[in-house]
């Protein structure tokens, strides 16, 4: 039974930085296709302000609550735009759930993992099939939920999830975008992943190593 | 193959471009103590008025934070460019501006902005500030008319902003300022044109591709695509597509007033600009309609894009009085 403990967010924030970064250019690329280019921007510029907001912390005296706060408000004041609000809103629900604890076993690990999806669909009022980050998040909050309960313990249902985030991520290409900037472009969407979706599943997987490779 | 810019380091452009707007009007302008990215006028926010806080990405200048200033907006909020502002520089707007009569939060009808802007609505909330939300929504070319609240906002933001800024420089009640926000967005009506795309300091690659015989009407000012793309026409030809469209909507009878705003997207320069405006003009002129006032120059744009937007706002007697209020800003002045 895996046990994540403060500590281990912190390195899963310093891991989703990595991820980011080395993802940036592709994610760029995708986001000129329909958009204006700088999604790998702001996701690095987010990522990278949580990794340093959560390194700064003591790791023995602060509760993952509190972590999970402190990376929300660095990356939401790092980044602003579409994704600040969204990112944010998922660890802010990812800390409410686990409010009070001081160490996250699996399910509640899981749980902080489905708020977070909720947090981000709460926020940003997509549903699925509308070719957004909401694409990859919830078919994998529904994976993770369903591995979990399979008894495939936390490094399979985080297993799941990044599977299914990268064949929800897979499915934006047959989708026209009806929100956001590129629902604008209508059907000139089709054909090209929506890069809120391929930079979904760099966090998720970045999450899967961290905390449980 | 990569832009050129005239920049340091892309990722300091905004702020760097803040120092040099501080330093070129200090008289006007002043950042919040901790707060860099929020913008107060020197001589606005005052006890008992509405306070007005407008906002948005970089790249547009003078839009947001050229129309801050005594008699227009009280504060803006700047963020990265093309990228709404995060909540933390929106609230701190909010609290310079608040005279204890509440907030009005005016700004353009995007995604991102609308869920930075909601998040500092609440915060403020909690500081006992009340925040009422007015969208922007001018640009005729975004969305059909029945679906208006789904338009963005952009150069029309200019007369809405002035009409709400003359409202509550009037202390006017909360309801009326409301009231005359929304009513001046409803009476503004923007349609643009793209000829070449803009570059992002941060990425320096242009933002779409467009041929070098084309333009695109209804483009967004971030190149949204916009309604139809075809061959480079004439300027008369080209304002006459993007007035068919505003006047239809707008449908003005004979002796009504206007104001106009013809507007660059950033590079096509004042010569092209009024030439457009000779032709709004004369069209004007042929279902006589007056206009009231015109402003001509770069009031929204879209870093160094080439295109132009032309703006009507249909007055009648409250409007024109809102548009006529005085108003001296950093980089506009009027009345």
């Amino acid at each position: 039974m895996t046990t994540i403990d403060t500590a281990h967010l912190a390195a899963m924030f310093a891991a989703i930085a990595d991820a980011m970064s080395a993802d940036r250019d592709r994610l760029c690329s995708l986001d000129g296709v329909i958009g204006d280019a700088d999604h790998g921007i702001a996701m690095e510029l987010g990522f990278s302000a949580a990794r340093d907001a959560v390194a700064a912390l003591d790791a023995g005296t602060t509760e993952p609550t509190t972590l999970l706060n402190t990376a929300a408000r660095s990356f939401l004041n790092a980044v602003g735009a579409s994704s600040g609000p969204l990112y944010a809103t998922a660890f802010m629900r990812g800390a409410a759930v686990v409010k009070g604890k001081t160490t996250l076993d699996e399910a509640d690990t899981v749980a902080m993992f489905q708020a977070m999806a909720k947090g981000i669909q709460d926020r940003g009022k997509a549903e699925t099939g509308e070719k957004t980050m909401m694409d990859a998040w919830a078919p994998a909050a529904t994976a993770a939920g369903e591995a979990l309960a399979a008894g495939t313990g936390l490094a399979g249902s985080l297993a799941a999830a990044a599977e299914a985030a990268k064949a929800g991520a897979e499915a934006t290409k047959a989708m026209i975008a009806t929100k956001g900037r590129a629902a604008r472009l209508g059907e000139r969407s089709l054909g090209h992943m929506d890069p809120g979706a391929a930079s979904a599943v760099t966090v998720i997987e970045a999450m899967r190593i961290a905390l449980t490779g | 193959m990569q832009t050129k810019k005239i920049i340091n380091d892309g990722n300091r452009a905004v702020d760097e471009m803040l120092e040099g707007i501080l330093a070129a009007h200090p008289r006007h302008l002043k950042s919040v103590d901790g707060s860099p990215r929020s913008i107060i006028a020197r001589d606005g926010p005052r006890r008992g008025k509405i306070g007005l806080v407008i906002g948005g990405g970089s790249g547009h200048e003078p839009s947001f934070l050229g129309f801050v200033g005594k008699g227009l907006a009280d504060a803006a909020a700047i963020g990265n460019v093309f990228a709404s502002p995060p909540p933390d520089p929106i609230l701190e707007c909010a609290k310079a501006a608040d005279g204890g009569a509440g907030v009005l939060f005016m700004y353009g009808n995007y995604a991102g902005d609308v869920m930075n802007f909601d998040m500092a609505a609440e915060m403020a909330g909690m500081d006992d500030i009340e925040v009422r939300t007015v969208l922007s929504t001018d640009d005729v070319a975004s969305a059909p008319v029945g679906d208006r609240h789904k338009r963005r906002g952009v150069a029309g933001n200019f007369f809405i902003f002035k009409a709400a800024g003359a409202a509550c420089d009037r202390m006017l009640s909360f309801d009326e300022c409301e009231r005359i926000a929304r009513k001046a967005n409803d009476q503004t009506f923007t349609m643009g044109v793209a000829l070449a795309p803009c570059s992002l300091p941060q990425t320096r690659r242009p933002n779409f591709e467009i041929g070098p015989d084309e333009m695109e009407i209804g483009m967004g000012i971030h190149g949204e695509p916009g309604i139809a793309r075809g061959k480079l026409k004439t300027a008369d030809e080209i304002t006459d597509e993007m007035l068919d469209r505003i006047l239809a909507e707008m449908a003005p009878t004979r002796g009504e007033k206007v104001a106009v705003l013809v507007n660059s997207l950033g590079s096509t320069p004042l010569m092209e600009l009024y030439i457009m405006n000779r032709r709004v003009k004369q069209r004007l002129d042929d279902i006589g309609v007056s206009i009231h006032a015109s402003w001509v120059g770069n009031y929204c744009t879209s870093l160094e894009m080439a295109g132009a937007s032309i703006t009507l706002h249909h007055l009648d007697e409250e409007l024109q009085t809102m548009l006529d209020h005085p108003c001296d800003c950093a980089m506009f002045r009027a009345g």
